[in-house]
């Protein structure tokens, strides 16, 4: 989740009121955001990924200043005609086909507010624009740039221009490959036949979206007043949200609003449009699922309280919201409005009658009976290593299913449990014996599934000191067998983890379940154990089949 | 009255010890005096200490033998005095010494090593080896050496009864071949307290019965027959039961829960499509949790039901659901992703995917295992439990949510449940849910919940209705319930651990 510094006392002059550290505190949770420290002057709070119009000192405090009833309602913002245009080359298309733009005036960038202005600008290019991919936003000095400004895109070699942070002039291939942000996002471009940039009347580079801005024409610095700002990606609508965040933001930092035209080769459209959406509320579908009897004048009230408007049945959805997608996305913040604490909890008369899965009781029922047996149970995880499925049980041939992407080295499914029983086995010698433990679980195999992979519950009776023998494991199975009113017949096989000779398929009524035999010397040493071991492995889940019908 | 009831307890082994100690204090002495196994007189004897009627000391003692060659020099002299004897004041080569004193060469090379040392000889090193006599190896020659006088000791001799220069004289001796050896011997003594003495003293009986038998049973002989008591208060060897593995024991428990409140049990594949783990719930194809640092992939491509069609259409536009959707080109490639279930939401997924409408209202659980691709570390694990619940129920609501989860977190022992604020990408309203803790007088939080959103519940169940879910992590409270702090010791196996863990208890 991402999380942002909030300076405290720009904070509170946004908000219009300073509460109490306490109810500060809860509150901040209580708005559905988690409240990680606050230290000084500085809040540090985590916001959910939903509300990304939250991840700064204005978005956050219109927020929170509505929550706690000091400024509610929908904020109104005045956007000015700038009659200065974009050009949006076709050959964008594409590339990277659209953008949204506007010009803010009238600011102020001491130290504390470009750090505010970067803050919103990174927070917003790592979760709303998916770092960048989805969303790049570029911010310039009008002072330093011409109208009409020219979206277009060209061939790697032609662009050159001196990027920020580097003391050259750099060609875009140069940028991608030596600059720090080039490095990091070049895969973004890496593939293209031409990069996206924007170029003013002057024909001067101003950036090449979503990687740099240039150093001439895009460094915002303590002498500027007046922004341009334009976000770039690949979907109108993301674009207008995005930019709405930005502009509101600088509004609320004093800054005023001016609109631009944007020139598409399909038609022109202007940015940013700060209307608020319309959302029809049903009120007695919110109180359904609520469990409250909300009249309208309440919902209102609670709607206000989350900076909403309301109009005619209709709720008005500030253009800065990137989450309602649905009627619920409003009830949910109606329930915030009306306070989670405050719902009181409610067991309905409803009859069902809950059911344990039968297996799960077949499973319990084995395991009963194997404790009672005197073995242990042991729960091992299901991704191990390769070696220990493979080559350390004399099985180097098997090929177990890997995963694609797993950081640690356990990285395969296991394909039988008897491998994990060795291992605990093996890091147990410390310990009294006789060690004669089981274990259910599930194993994974290739089969003919929705996933290709079939997965089998099985369990695996391991017996280890230094008197026990392939008569003891058997006696084990044939107690389990028995008492499930069946009988199974041993077969003699060979199975590479087992000696020679001591081995055999498990079956009842022809049926082979499993496996039964003394673990083979070598694979003993393997585990680098001096113990003697015997164990059965068998497929639980067809067991289950063959005892619990019958 | 209290020797009364030690005398009742005494074991036959320590009555037939005790009347022996009267006259003899050693263990080999004892043993001999009894006919007993040196074993049994141990036990006896450790016995006895315990209850305080004696003393046990043993005493580590070296004791030096005289080897092979130490006892035929005892015999026939020793080796140096022969060399000697076949040197002249004339500058001999040694090998005619050597041919002359019948010694072998190693004997020769030792008495080189201790006459030199006695200035007994003089050496020429030249083309061979020339050897003479010196005055004061003539004067060595008469008298008797250190090593003949410690010869004529009476052996076996204790090491530490001899002087220090003895002691010296034993470490050179020990180099040479066969001279002697030292060996290491317990030695055990006793010595009666006031108690033992008086016990001693006694006349004891020693025909008393020590186990009950089936002769005894048989014969009706136990009639006549005299019962030593045991001393049932003593420690007895720890014994092993077979035992559920603990975490199992709390599972148990937290599906009993649901089950007495009339919730179907959900179990299914931990493999899954990022269809049914994902998509089907709604969650963005371009989410960050769906990266790859986050979730476990497989390689291959999942068969979709034809479902899938109608998730698409809900992810690009809402389709019926009255939402506008995420508005992205949802990728087919995407979904058919493997990958092992990242919840078990999935399995809630599916069951909505096979419910009509007469089956409403209904009720669901699962407590399943869930993987996350993180490195194993004091509080994470790639694999781990959730707990899984579903209501689905047309009138369903958020305070019902509540009273469900209020109930189930009363039953493990939290009285105090609390709703807070939190996004989830299939569930609005979301939740965090949060317990009380008695001990830490604080919020603790558990996992999540919500109200399903109507783009997750309409194409699977066919039409919307409240679906209200939770998915809770166990962890905490289970490795809390055992005192587990590093949480990868729930799965360590390790078997000490799991004989001695105290069952779940609730």
């Amino acid at each position: 989740m991402p999380s942002i510094t909030l300076n405290k006392k720009v904070f509170e002059q946004l908000v219009g009121k300073e509460l109490p550290l306490e109810e500060l505190k809860d509150r901040i949770s209580m708005l559905g955001t988690d409240l990680e420290d606050i230290k000084d002057n500085e809040i540090h709070v985590e916001v959910f990924p939903n509300r990304p119009d939250m991840l700064s000192e204005q978005g956050f405090a219109r927020a929170f200043s509505s929550f706690i009833g000091v400024k509610t309602g929908l904020r109104k913002y005045a956007v000015k005609e700038s009659n200065q245009k974009i050009i949006i080359d076709s050959s964008v298309k594409g590339i990277r086909p659209y953008t949204a733009c506007a010009i803010v005036k009238g600011l102020q960038f001491d130290e504390e507010n470009l750090r505010q202005v970067i803050q919103i600008q990174e927070k917003l290019h790592v979760t709303y624009g998916r770092n960048r991919k989805k969303a790049a936003i570029g911010i310039y000095p009008m002072e330093k740039i011409t109208f009409p400004i020219t979206y277009r895109a060209d061939s790697p070699n032609k662009i050159k221009f001196r990027p920020l942070e580097s003391d050259r002039e750099m060609s875009a291939l140069e940028i991608l490959e030596e600059h720090k942000a080039g490095k990091e996002y070049a895969h973004l471009l890496q593939r293209l036949a031409k990069y996206p940039i924007f170029v003013d009347a002057k024909g001067e580079i101003l950036s090449m979206p979503p990687i740099i801005n240039s150093d001439k024409t895009g460094r915002v610095t303590d002498e500027t007043k007046d922004v341009f700002v334009e976000c770039s990606g690949f979907d109108f609508e993301v674009l207008s949200t995005c930019l709405n965040m930005i502009v509101t933001a600088l509004a609320d930092m004093g800054g005023e609003i001016y609109s631009l035209k944007l020139e598409y080769s399909e038609g022109t459209k202007t940015t940013p449009n700060l209307t608020p959406s319309k959302m029809k509320l049903d009120l007695p579908y919110v109180n359904k699922r609520l469990g409250l009897s909300l009249s309208e004048k309440d919902a209102i009230k609670l709607l206000e309280k989350m900076g909403y408007g309301f109009e005619q049945g209709h709720v008005l959805i500030p253009a800065y919201r990137a989450d309602i997608l649905h009627q619920v996305d409003l009830i949910e913040d109606i329930a915030i409005a009306y306070g989670y604490e405050n719902f009181q909890e409610e067991i309905p008369n409803v009859a069902t009658i809950g059911e344990e899965d039968e297996f799960e009781k077949f499973s319990k029922k084995v395991r009963d009976l194997l404790v009672g047996m005197q073995l242990l149970e042991v729960k091992n995880f299901h991704l191990t290593t390769k070696e220990d499925l493979t080559t350390k049980m004399n099985l180097a041939a098997e090929q177990p299913i890997p995963l694609k992407n797993a950081i640690g080295d356990h990285n395969h499914l296991r394909n039988a449990i008897m491998p994990s029983l060795m291992k605990i086995l093996a890091e147990n010698q410390h310990h009294e014996y006789p060690q004669n433990i089981f274990e259910i679980g599930r194993i994974f195999v290739p089969g003919d599934t929705e996933t290709g992979i079939l997965e089998a519950e099985h369990l695996n009776v391991m017996l280890c000191h230094d008197k026990t023998d392939f008569t003891e494991i058997r006696q084990v199975l044939e107690a389990l067998i028995r008492a499930l009113g069946l009988e199974c017949m041993v077969k003699e096989s060979e199975h590479p983890p087992f000696i020679s000779g001591r081995s055999g398929d498990i079956t009842i009524h022809g049926k082979k379940i499993g496996i039964i035999g003394e673990l083979h010397p070598q694979v003993i040493t393997y585990w680098q154990m001096v113990m003697p071991v015997v164990c059965f492995e068998l497929n639980l889940g067809e067991l289950f089949k063959l005892a619990w019908k019958n | 009255m209290e020797l009364d009831s030690l005398i009742r307890k005494l074991h036959p082994l320590e009555r037939a010890v005790l009347p022996v100690l009267r006259s003899h204090t050693e263990l080999s002495a004892i043993t001999s005096a009894t006919k007993l196994q040196d074993i049994e007189v141990m036990r006896a004897l450790q016995w006895l200490e315990n209850k305080k009627a004696l003393t046990i000391h043993s005493e580590t003692k070296k004791i030096i033998f005289l080897d092979k060659n130490g006892l035929r020099y005892k015999k026939e002299g020793l080796p140096e005095k022969a060399f000697l004897n076949a040197l002249s004041d004339e500058f001999k080569g040694l090998n005619v010494v050597t041919k002359k004193s019948k010694l072998s060469r190693e004997e020769v090379n030792a008495c080189l090593g201790v006459l030199r040392r006695r200035g007994a000889v003089d050496i020429q090193k030249g083309e061979t080896v020339q050897l003479r006599i010196t005055e004061q190896g003539k004067k060595v020659q008469q008298e008797r050496t250190p090593e003949e006088l410690f010869l004529h000791k009476h052996f076996p001799l204790e090491l530490n009864i001899l002087s220090e220069e003895e002691q010296k004289l034993v470490e050179d001796l020990k180099r040479r071949k066969e001279f002697l050896t030292l060996t290491e011997s317990k030695v055990i003594t006793v010595t009666l307290t006031k108690l033992g003495q008086e016990l001693a003293s006694l006349k004891i009986s020693t025909d008393v019965v020590n186990r009950l038998t089936t002769s005894l049973l048989k014969t009706g002989e136990w009639k006549e027959k005299e019962f030593r008591a045991y001393d049932v208060e003593i420690n007895v060897p720890q014994k092993h039961a077979g035992k559920k593995h603990f975490e199992n024991e709390a599972l148990e428990y937290i599906k009993s829960i649901w089950l007495e409140l009339g919730f179907t049990e959900m179990t299914g594949n931990y493999v899954q499509s990022a269809f049914w783990d994902l998509d089907a719930l709604f969650v963005p194809q371009d989410h960050p949790a769906r990266e790859m640092q986050d979730t476990f992939y497989l390689g291959g491509k999942a068969k979709l039901p034809e479902l899938w069609k109608k998730i698409k259409e809900v992810h690009e536009n809402g389709a019926d659901t009255g939402s506008k959707g995420w508005r992205y080109q949802f990728s087919k490639e995407e979904t058919e992703q493997i990958l092992l279930r990242t919840h078990t939401t999935v399995l809630s997924a599916q069951t909505l995917a096979t419910l009509k409408k007469e089956d409403l209202p209904a009720k669901f659980f699962a407590v399943g295992k869930v993987f996350r691709n993180e490195a194993l570390d004091w509080k994470h694990l790639f694999e781990f439990y959730q707990v899984e619940g579903i209501v689905i129920d047309p009138n369903a609501n958020l305070k019902h949510l509540k009273g469900y989860l209020t109930q189930f977190y009363k039953k493990m022992g939290f009285s105090k449940v609390r709703m807070r604020p939190a996004h989830f990408p299939y569930t609005e309203p979301s939740l965090e849910v949060d317990v009380f803790h008695p001990v830490k007088k604080q919020w603790v939080e558990l996992g999540g919940a919500g109200i399903f959103r109507p783009e997750v519940v309409k194409p699977l169940l066919g039409f919307d209705c409240p679906v209200i879910a939770w998915g809770q992590g166990m962890g905490r409270i289970i490795s809390e319930y055992w005192n587990i702090t590093d949480i990868r010791d729930i799965n360590k196996n390790d078997l000490k651990q799991i004989r001695e863990m105290r069952l779940w208890l609730k």
